[in-house]
This record gives C-alpha cells, structure tokens and sequence, in this order.
C-alpha cells in the first residue's frame, strides 16, 4: 500500500528495510551491533523485535559477513547485510572482488547471489583517516557488482528496495551525516523501481553538473549562489552508480555544451573521470574543457581545518563552474 | 612490589584517568571535535604492561589508545594538543584521538581498523629478527577484535615465525554495543592461542601488578627466543565505547559493580588498607591534576594546525 510519511534519511532506511523484510520472507539481515542494539546509528532500531532471529548480531568478522550473505544467497536467502564503514570493507574485499562479482558469470548464470551490502562512507568532522575514505571507484572498478549511492530520504527508501529485489550483488552508499537529518515528506510502499536511472535535481541551461552522494546538497547550495551571478547549472544526481546513466548525462551536455563533476572521493582515478571521458568519446561539442572537482589526492587529516583544505568545498565547487561556463 | 612501586602505578593510571576526563570535557564543550574512545577504568592493562618495557620496545594500540601512549611516556601535551587539532600535536592533527603515533616513545600507533594492528606488530617483531635488536612487540586489542581474521592470522605466523611478539587482549566484555559471550561459544578467548601453540594467561586486567607479572614472563620469553606470548586481561570500561554512548546494552547494576572494582579504587582502597596516609594516595590524584591541567592550558591556546599544510608528508 502506498502513502505518504514523514520521515529523515535514516528512518528511510529503516522503513525500506522493514518492507523489504515483509516483501521477501527470504531476506534476512545482519550486520555488527544492527540486531538487538538497532545500529551504532540506530537505523536499524525495532527491526530484531520486528523480525526475530532473521534480524541478527554478528561477530567483527567482516570476511565472514559476506561470505555468509554470498552462500546464503546462492541457498535461496535474499540477505542484507550491513558494513558499518565503508573503510571497513577492505578486510573482507575478497568476497566482494573476487567472490560475490563471479557467482553469476562464471556459473553461465546457474547460481546467482542477490545479496545487498548496506555501508556508509565519507568524512564527518574530526574523523581519522580510517573513517573518511569516499571509495566508490572501487567498486565501480568491478563489474558484476551494482553500485547506488543516496543522499535524500526518498532515494534511500526506494534505492534501498530496488537494491534488495535486483538478484545480483548490490551495494548501497550511505553517508552518516545524513541519518539524523531533517525529516521529509516522502512516498513508500509502491512496488520498487528496476535499478538504474538518475535525479534531475535542478534544470539549468548553461552547465551540467554531474554529482553523487551527500556532497549534492554542496553542488545545489554552489548552484543556488550562481544562479545569482546568472549561471544556470543543471544538477544531476547519480543514485545509481552502477548502471550509470550515461544518456542521460550525454542528453544534457548536448544542451548546456559543458561539463563539471563533483564527486568527495579522490580526483584521481574517481569515477568522475569516466564520466568524463564518456562524454569525450560520444564526440560531443563542449563549449570548455571538462572539469573534476574531487578531494585533493591525499589521506583525509583528522583535523577539520586540514581536512576542509583537501575535501572539496562549496567554494571549490562554485569558483570550478564559473570557470567552466567562462572557459 | 614495594608500596612505593605501587603508588607509582596509582600515578600512572591517575595520569591516564585525568587525561581522559580533560579530553572528556573538552569534548562535551566543543573543543574536541569528532568520534573519542576513552579508556577509563582499563587503566592497569596500560601501566602494568608499559611499565615492564625497555625504550627500544614498541608498543601498537587501538583508538583507545591515549592511555597506552601515555604509559609508554608520551606527555600529556602532545596527546591533548593532538585531539584538539593543533600544530604542536603529536601528528599536527593528522592522526587526531583515534590515529595518532609517536614513535620517538614507542608508541607506533592506534588503529581504527579493528584487528589491523596484530599483523603490523608481528612485522615490527620480524624486524626484530633481523636487527637483532632485542626489541620486544606489544600489540593490545579487544575482545571483539579476536573476531578479526586478521588477529589469528598474525598470530599464527608470530608462532611459526617464533617471534618476539606479545598478545594483549583487553577483554571489556563488550564490543561496541555487544556483548562478546553472544559472538563466540568459548568465553575463554586465550584458549585460540594456547591451540596455536601459544603460550596464553588471563590475568586481572584491574590489577596493575598482576598484568606487569605476566608481561614480564612474556617479555622473558621473547627476549630468549622462545616467540609470542597471549595475555587475556580482564577489564571493564566504566564510560561508553564512544562518547555519547548511551550504554543501553548495560544490565542492571553492572556499571555499579564495575565502578567498584575498578583499578584506581582498588589500588587506592588497598593501600589505603595496608597503612599508606589517605594524603600521600590521594597525591598521586593531585599530582596528575597538576599536570593534566597545565598540559591542557597550553594545548588549548597553542595555535591550530595550519590548512596550508594539509598536502605535506604524502610521499617521500
Ligand atoms: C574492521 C572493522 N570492523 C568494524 C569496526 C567498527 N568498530 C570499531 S570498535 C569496534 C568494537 C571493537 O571491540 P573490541 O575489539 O572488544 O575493542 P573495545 O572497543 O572494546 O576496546 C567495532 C566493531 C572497525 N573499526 N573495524
Ligand atoms: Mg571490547
């Protein structure tokens, strides 16, 4: 049943997984402190009592984590499990590499593992360098692996559903600092969307601006400001990562003729570069160079000015489109 | 143990409690900014094994680690102004509470990644190996931690590699906001290493003089060879794993009962009970005050740590 609830990021959350329980008596979820404490952030709070024994504690034993959601998927479970950290993934990234992306290829399609991996990512102030990588190239890097990444309640209900009914390997990006954000009127219920597709977060004629994750609100701020100066930026967000709608992307430079992306992660091998060269190749007539605007490639200091000096911030963004629609 | 041997303990720890109340306050005012893990009430594990070590010995922490930095000599300056940021911390802020390092004392660092710390301290005991240099190897974790494939792992490879490696396990009870006996099915979590062939022990990890016993048996071993050694000791942390931890996983009554046997009382009731003044236990609190205060002063008013500097020290 549809309606309409008022609800921030991380009720969203917690609202997407509680459906997606009901949906699918084969989904089960776990993930360290997520059962009976309700999360180190608390979004996954009632659904143990909700659910019973298929909502469960696990050990610190990432590797373990995942390869249990990866066999118990292949057994006929709908598992969802939760990395506290994105930075955490790292000690079990085998299972995602080399294990969870091969399950469906190289059985020619006899085992399948539709499992979805719940982390979060990104600096929040005064977090040590451990806690703060934007690592979504990574993953990107991998085929066989859908990747999405949500920065408003809407999408971290509905990206969250189609997530966990898509049968392949799925992992959704959250960012902390939007869980206890402000509450949103927002639509759940509805059958979950197929994966894949973009947000036009703000029309615009002059430049399109590519972006993904919590730093959208950054770039809309930025754009907001121009708007002032008469730049016109079209905003478009990138929930789904992995398919990537580049058409999309390719319809609106062909209108603006310039391109910016802005991702948190490094500039350097980041996705924004394929992006980028996406475009390139299609041939299409830009009226300046195309631009990145990324984190200056460094390790993230835990001090908040240091850090501020290597994120990219809402200056950053705003001098990097001037410059694009002067170019 | 001689009493002053013990109120030398008394001091230690009450250098770390104060250091982590100041961080504490500094904290809830704004100073700090950011996730902080304090130590409180695990103060004996720190002391009782840094105490047993030698200059050249090198020690690998958690986040929780202000405490271990403290007892290995780092001073309370360094420390405070690297949790609020400034230049004259130890990293210049870059490590911050939960990363920072400080080599020049032995302390090679926290770590944020549960268990990561257990295979690079192996490694500084392979160096070991090699150098000849006698150096022994501490690295603590937690309970949770022994959950961590990397924590056998490395212990594994210390008891093949027989190196001069030491095991320390502060068994808190809980990870984060779980309790270890719900993730494992032994509850004796030195029975992995004796099955590795280590060597293992669980000690009161309350108990200064007790932790200092075992390591000193552990450092013996190593130093002549005869490879890693595994100490389980038993703590508790009397704040939550973070700050702001609204500890609803306690049972009813455990904080009560853990504030009562924790380290600093103990020892403090214990001498106390043993004929030391009242005055002369409770100057190893005010000296620490002192101290902690002053360190504090000076760190607040040095200046931040400069952004013009945030690219420096990525390479060579
Ligand atoms: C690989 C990894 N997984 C998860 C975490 C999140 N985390 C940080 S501390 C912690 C609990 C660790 O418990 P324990 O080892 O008992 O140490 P304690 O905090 O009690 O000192 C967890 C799960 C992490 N930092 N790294
Ligand atoms: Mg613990």
């Amino acid at each position: 049943m549809r309606e309409t609830v008022k609800l921030n990021y991380g009720g969203a959350v917690n609202a997407a997984l509680a459906r997606s329980l009901d949906d699918y008596p084969e989904a089960i979820l776990f993930g360290e402190d997520v059962a009976v404490p309700g999360g180190v952030f608390g979004v996954t709070r009632g659904l143990r009592k909700a659910f019973g024994p298929r909502v469960f504690d696990t050990p610190i034993s990432e590797t373990a984590m995942l390869g249990a959601a990866i066999g118990s998927a292949m057994m006929g479970r709908r598992p969802i499990v939760e990395i506290m950290w994105m930075d955490f993934m790292f000690v079990a990234f085998d299972q995602i590499v080399n294990q969870a992306s091969n399950v469906r290829y190289v059985s020619e399609g006899r085992l399948t593992a539709p499992l979805t991996i719940r982390t979060q990512q990104g600096n929040a102030p005064g977090a040590c360098a451990q806690h703060s990588q934007n690592m979504e190239a990574l993953l990107l890097h991998v085929p066989g692996i859908r990747v999405a990444m949500t920065s408003t309640p809407q999408d971290a209900y509905d990206v969250l559903r189609s997530a966990v009914a898509c049968d392949d390997p799925v992992v959704v990006i959250e960012n902390r600092s939007l869980y206890a954000g402000p509450k949103a009127e927002i639509e759940i219920g509805g059958d979950p969307a197929p994966i894949g597709g973009h947000r036009l977060r703000r029309p615009g004629a002059d430049v399109t601006v590519v972006t993904w994750g919590s730093i959208t609100s950054r770039v809309l701020a930025g754009a907001d400001r121009l708007a002032a100066e008469g730049i016109d930026a079209e905003v478009i967000e990138a929930v789904w990562l992995n398919p990537f709608d580049h058409a999309a992307v390719a319809a609106s430079v062909a209108r603006t003729g310039r391109l910016v992306v802005v991702h948190e992660a490094n500039t350097t091998g980041g996705f924004g570069a394929e992006v980028v060269a996406r475009v390139v190749e299609s041939g299409a007539t830009l009226k300046s160079p195309p631009r990145r605007i990324g984190a200056r490639d460094s390790r993230i200091p835990a001090a908040v000015g240091l850090a501020a000096a290597v994120l990219p911030q809402e200056d950053d963004i705003v001098s990097g489109l001037r410059a694009a629609v002067a170019g | 143990m001689t009493t002053d041997d013990h109120l030398a303990d008394l001091h230690a720890m009450w250098r770390i409690r104060v250091l982590e109340e100041k961080i504490l306050e500094l904290r809830l005012a704004g100073d700090v900014v950011g996730s902080v893990h304090l130590s409180n009430g695990q103060e004996a594990v720190a002391v009782g094994v840094c105490g047993q070590l030698r200059k050249q010995d090198a020690v690998f922490a958690t986040y929780r680690g202000h405490g271990w930095a403290m007892a290995r000599g780092v001073p309370a300056f360094p420390i405070l102004a690297e949790v609020l940021a400034r230049t004259a911390g130890v990293n210049g802020g870059r490590g911050g509470s939960a990363h920072f390092s400080a080599p020049e004392y032995g302390f090679y660092g926290e770590n944020s990644i549960v268990g990561a710390g257990a295979p690079i301290a192996t490694g500084a005991a392979l160096a070991s190996t090699f150098d000849k240099s006698g150096r022994v190897v501490v690295t603590v974790f937690g309970d949770g931690a022994m959950n961590q494939g990397a924590v056998p792992e490395a212990m594994n490879f210390a008891a093949a590699m027989n190196l001069p490696v030491i095991f320390v396990c502060e068994n808190n009870k809980y990870s984060e906001l779980t309790p270890i006996n719900d993730m494992v099915r032994n509850p004796d979590l030195s029975a992995r290493a004796t099955a590795l062939g280590i060597p293992a022990t669980r000690v009161d990890g309350n108990d200064a003089a007790e932790v200092a016993a075992a390591t000193a048996l552990a450092i013996q071993t190593a130093r002549h060879g005869l490879g890693p050694t595994f100490i389980e000791a038993h703590t508790r942390r009397i704040v939550g794993h973070y700050i702001g931890d609204a500890q609803q996983y306690r049972p009813e009554g455990e904080l009560e009962a853990d504030l009562a046997a924790e380290p600093i009382v103990r020892l403090s009731h214990q001498l106390i009970a043993s004929g030391v003044a009242a005055d002369t236990v409770d100057a190893a609190r005010r000296r620490a005050v002192t101290e902690i205060e002053e360190a504090a002063r000076r760190a607040l008013a040095a200046s931040a740590a400069d952004p013009a500097t945030a690219l420096e020290h990525l390479y060579a």
